[in-house]
């Protein structure tokens, strides 16, 4: 499904060879750390994670349409790959997994990137939100900044998530709804979800534009992304892009997927591996080579040692922070609990 | 609403099947025997059916009683318990599941509007026998939104009933009790305690220590000098905290209070009336949270005999903290033992 009109402009051009290899590389790095993560959780480095193995494709893929400069993103639990292609700190970012911080420790300002979100389709609104303040702001029509929010086929079955729809298409406000169906919500597929055939399928009943593609295929969600925020920046309201993917074993670290599917399912249905198929068709195109697939790894390679132990040296914040951050103009009873707290945790 | 405070304890019944089983296993077999018993009890949430609950609560439920009586839902809380209301229209015992305490936020709505309110808009002709289970409470380093205390929120609402098990044989008696019951029940399950074992004594179906009140608070240890007032996974701490204690030949009763509403206050007013003093133990937030209640209502019936102000300890006024902070917030045995300490030292003016 494509409602959107075609692009023109920068949308529309074709990625250079230099722009392909550095999605490549994104992408590696991105399967990497992601499954650096799930060993650092079996060996009790951090308390838990939400893989995103086979998601690479649709998390690079869209985060790479980002102009960090005036757009903002609003992410589920599982858009690291999003985040490391914005360029946040991946330690800061991690340390949410952690167990140190529930949002994350970057700065959401200055990464836009907004903190971590656990509620499923809780951020949605918020985009709307942030994006209609882009129009209230008076920013002209062509440099809007553009919000994208990210949430799941189960996420869509929210209200909140029809709520927010519903507003930006009626305010027109510049937001992407990037919807990662990705199969499965938890152990709930799609079909027993999503009423009405796919996410995309709704955003006809707002009257919005919707774009349903594949997710796997890291070029078609670039181009995809870029077109939806080319159409938003415009004023010209905004798009919805349902990326079709897979999530391959579990659903978060204390999930156990063979409760809910088998091995051969998880095959059958996932397809192709989004990294494998894009560097074929590197190759194929000639765009890169075997020395150069090594590189990108190595340098995964030691990005995760490097992310490794800098998570490994977080310590616990402060248990002050937990007072502190409560208010901008604290309460005198929370400044008497956090006297007692210290008393008694002989902290001072 | 009363239970009598039973000195020392009732001898259980020699020839009584006891068996070991943690909380999720005795919670399990609860639900199994409810959907066996009461052909109108239909269980649902996420992935309750084919996953058996994140927790696994209703593991094996879906394949022994079929996808018509335990079923799956579209990820949607309020859609959850709305649906819920419905069903109890038609004549039908729902016992839908939160997947964690967090996510009720979502259902407040339709909880506060409409499954507190039907049965007094209907002047009774359309009761709401539904059993809310929501894994509740702190202690697993979770993320957020998954570790929430919300039993004075619940507690608040006129129309509901809250009630929180503390140990394998109350977790299985107080939900099979719940279950049957015409009204709303928020049947809060403290998480941290779901893989503790226990032993559970099937035979006592009236869900209370020899044979009081199904709705009353209990005694876990009977003491002299001081009453611990708790619930969920706090009374097993608190009753560490007695046991530390008695070396110092302190001799510290523990209340565990089971229904946080409607309040057993007929078994506080027993408890404090002997001691003479009371610590009000919680995890949720300190300000407006149920630990006020239970002060207040001791110092009602008590206010002659008490030797001090109830104190309270509780978590802090602070959104619940990430992992490494969670300790930190959770009253720990040092915490309690201050606040034990407070009461015990305090001098009037
Ligand atoms: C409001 C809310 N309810 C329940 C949960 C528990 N939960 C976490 S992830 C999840 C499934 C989400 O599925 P989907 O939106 O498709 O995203 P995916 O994890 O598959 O990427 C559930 C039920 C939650 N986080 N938020």
């Amino acid at each position: 499904m494509d409602t959107l009109p075609l692009a023109s402009g920068d949308a529309a051009k074709p990625l250079t060879p230099a722009e392909l290899r550095e999605l490549y590389s994104l992408m590696v790095a991105v399967r990497h750390l992601d499954a650096s993560a799930i060993a650092w959780q079996r060996q009790g480095i951090i308390p838990g994670y939400a893989p995103e193995l086979g998601q690479e494709a649709a998390q690079v893929g869209s985060g790479y349409a980002v102009d960090t400069t005036r757009d903002f993103v609003f992410p589920t639990y599982r858009e690291m790959g999003v985040a490391r292609t914005m360029g946040v700190d991946m330690v800061a970012y991690m340390s949410t997994h952690k167990a140190t911080w529930h949002g994350g420790l970057y700065d959401p300002q200055q990464t836009r990137l907004a903190p971590i979100q656990a509620v499923v389709a809780g951020s949605v609104l918020h985009a709307v939100g942030w994006a209609h303040g882009q129009t209230l702001a008076g920013t002209a029509d062509g440099s809007l900044g553009v919000a994208m929010t990210y949430f799941g086929d189960g996420a869509s079955s929210q209200g909140d998530v029809h709520e927010a729809l519903n507003f930006a298409a009626v305010m027109k406000a510049p937001v992407v709804f990037f919807v990662q169906n990705n199969g499965w919500a938890i152990s709930v597929p799609t079909e027993r979800q999503v009423a009405g055939g796919s996410v995309a399928a709704r955003a006809a009943g707002y009257g919005m534009p919707a774009l349903q593609i594949d997710g796997d295929d890291v070029v078609a969600v670039v181009e995809a992304t870029r077109r939806a925020f080319a159409h938003a920046r415009s004023g010209q309201g905004p798009v919805l892009i349902e990326a079709m993917t897979y999530r391959r074993g579990p659903h978060s670290t204390s999930d156990d997927p063979g409760r809910y599917r088998s091995l051969d399912e998880e095959r059958d249905g996932a397809g192709l591996d989004p990294l494998e198929r894009f560097r074929q068709r590197l190759l194929a195109e000639g765009i890169a080579d075997g020395v150069f697939f090594a590189e990108a790894l190595a340098a995964a390679k030691a990005e995760e040692e490097h992310l490794r132990i800098g998570i490994q040296a977080l310590g616990s914040r402060p248990g002050t922070e937990m007072f502190d951050l409560v208010f901008q103009e604290t309460t005198p009873a929370l400044q008497a609990q956090a006297a007692n707290w210290r008393e008694e945790s002989e902290h001072v | 609403m009363s239970n009598s405070i039973l000195e020392g304890g009732t001898a259980a019944p020699v020839t009584a099947p006891s068996t070991m089983m943690s909380m999720q296993q005795a919670l399990n077999r609860a639900l199994d025997e409810v959907l066996a018993e009461n052909p109108k009890a239909v269980i649902f949430g996420e992935d309750c059916g084919r996953l058996g609950g994140v927790f696994r609560i209703t593991d094996g439920l879906q394949a022994k009683h079929g996808e018509q009586r335990v079923f799956d839902t579209p990820l949607a809380e309020s859609g959850i318990l709305g649906m819920s209301v419905g069903l109890a229209m038609a004549g039908f015992h729902p016992i839908p599941e939160v997947q964690f305490d967090g996510f009720a936020y979502p259902a407040i709505n339709q909880i506060v509007c409409q499954v507190a309110r039907m049965n007094y808009r209907s002047r009774g002709t359309l009761p709401m026998p539904i059993t809310l289970r929501v894994p509740s409470f702190g202690g697993i380093r979770a993320p957020e939104h998954h570790g929430e205390s919300l039993e004075a929120l619940f507690a608040h609402v006129p129309g509901l009933k809250v009630v929180s098990p503390s140990n394998p044989h109350e977790a299985y008696h107080l939900l099979k009790y719940a279950a049957t019951r015409p009204d709303p029940v928020i049947f809060m399950e403290p998480k941290s305690r779901y893989w503790q074992k226990g032993e559970v004594d099937l035979t006592r179906h009236d869900a209370a220590d020899g044979g009081g009140s199904p709705t009353g608070a209990k005694v876990m240890r009977a003491g002299r000098h001081l009453t611990l007032v708790a619930w969920g996974a706090m009374v097993a701490r608190c009753l560490q905290v007695a046991e530390l204690a008695a070396e110092d030949g302190i001799d510290i009763e523990v209340l565990d209070l089971r229904w946080l509403k409607p309040v057993d206050a007929e078994a506080l007013g027993a408890s404090v009336r002997k001691t003479r003093r009371a610590v009000v133990v919680h995890e949720a937030p300190l300000t407006s949270g149920l630990g006020a209640e239970v002060a207040q209502l001791i110092t009602q019936s008590c206010f002659d005999t008490l030797k001090a102000p109830v104190e309270r300890v509780t978590g802090f006024d602070v959104p619940y903290p990430s992992g490494d902070l969670e300790d930190e917030y959770i009253p720990n045995i040092d915490r309690i033992l201050f606040g034990i300490q407070r009461v015990l030292e305090y001098k009037r003016g």
